[in-house]
């Protein structure tokens, strides 16, 4: 029981670690457009 | 009846969804707001403009490094913070969140929110995040807050620099009248926060953290909060006459101050619990209202040319 809840807690660590990496990547990408496009200062 | 299997099923996910608050009361969302309007306000006001993307993204790095200032505090302050009824609740003085599993991740989104801050804004906003997220969890929390009855005079200036890293993103640098909206916050943080300790003294005092109440007395207490609130007027009217802000905000100023001064007299007068509630809560509305004038003084076009918004 304990195994299957670390296990469980485990898993959305590594959800939540990836999702944020998912919003960086994309929020990287939205600044580089800005910037490519000469309208960010 | 719903299956066993199911039943566990929900309780994980309610679990789940507990361990996302718990991360998120981590940050201090309460006083996240303050931080993110007093920032807004900043980069508003500053001359020049920052797209809109970008705008959004400093905004974004401001409240993430003061929710992980927050975090770093939650984790230092675990073991008083379990004895005070104000703050018993919180997920690392439950232990719901452990100590070293706060300081990580206030540490990961320091790092992460002054990298992006750098990267996509600027550095010199990017420096003062960094000033920010250091003053507060080194000056105030691990040196000054359980030493000192003025740990809150010196180390409120971690939260006046929200507006000067929002007018550094637009600019890219600091300017007399950044300096000014800094100084608003860091005359107001000692009066605000000493309100709330008039309140709050028997939890400071039972924890040994050295509040003024606690230390010099509600009296005394009283009569600083009143000198700041004095000193605070002029200082919330240096938009006006420095001439960065126009009439509507300098009426503002004097209407707002007016009546914070009215409340810290009151409070000598009356010495209730709900008056000093009270006036912390005054506070508040007064930092909100007298940045919201200087947002609205300019988009109503009072606001004279900037003469203040220059670099130093």
């Amino acid at each position: 029981m304990i195994a299957a809840r670390m296990d469980r807690r485990q898993r959305n660590k590594n959800l939540a670690i990836a999702l944020i990496l998912g919003a960086l990547a994309l929020l990287f990408y939205l600044i580089t457009i800005v910037k490519l496009t000469g309208s960010g200062s | 009846m719903a299956p066993p299997d199911q039943l566990v099923g929900v309780q994980s996910a309610a679990g789940d969804a507990s361990e996302v608050r718990d991360y998120w009361l981590l940050l201090k969302p309460n006083v996240m707001s303050l931080v993110v309007f007093s920032a807004a306000a900043g980069l508003y006001l500053a001359p020049g403009r920052l797209h809109p993307v970008l705008a959004f993204v400093a905004i974004l790095c401001v409240a993430v490094a003061a929710g992980a200032a927050a975090a770093i505090n939650n984790g230092y302050d675990a073991d008083i913070d379990r004895v005070m009824a104000r703050t018993r609740l919180r997920p690392t003085a439950t232990g719901r969140i452990s100590r070293e599993d706060a300081l990580a991740f206030g540490v990961t989104l320091a790092i992460i929110s002054t990298m992006v801050m750098g990267l996509a804004v600027n550095w010199v906003a990017a420096s003062l995040l960094v000033v920010t997220i250091a003053f507060y969890v080194f000056v105030y929390t691990l040196w000054l807050k359980r030493r000192t009855p003025q740990n809150i005079v010196i180390g409120g200036a971690a939260g006046a620099f929200p507006p000067m890293v929002g007018w550094a993103a637009v600019t890219g640098h600091v300017s007399l009248a950044s300096f000014v909206l800094f100084l608003i916050i860091f005359i107001w943080t000692p009066p605000h926060f000493w309100a709330l300790a008039l309140y709050r003294c028997g939890d400071y005092a039972r924890v040994g953290v050295p509040m003024l109440p606690v230390v010099a007395g509600p009296e005394t207490t009283r009569r600083h909060i009143v000198g700041y609130v004095l000193a605070l007027l002029p200082v919330s009217l240096l938009p006006w006459a420095l001439g960065f802000a126009g009439d509507l905000y300098g009426l503002a100023a004097l209407g707002l101050g007016g009546g914070f001064l009215g409340q810290a007299i009151r409070l000598c007068r009356d010495r209730t619990q709900r008056t000093a509630t009270r006036t912390f809560r005054y506070s508040i509305v007064y930092l909100f209202g007298l940045f919201f004038a200087l947002v609205a003084d300019k988009a109503l076009g009072f606001a004279p040319i900037a003469g203040a918004g220059a670099a130093w």
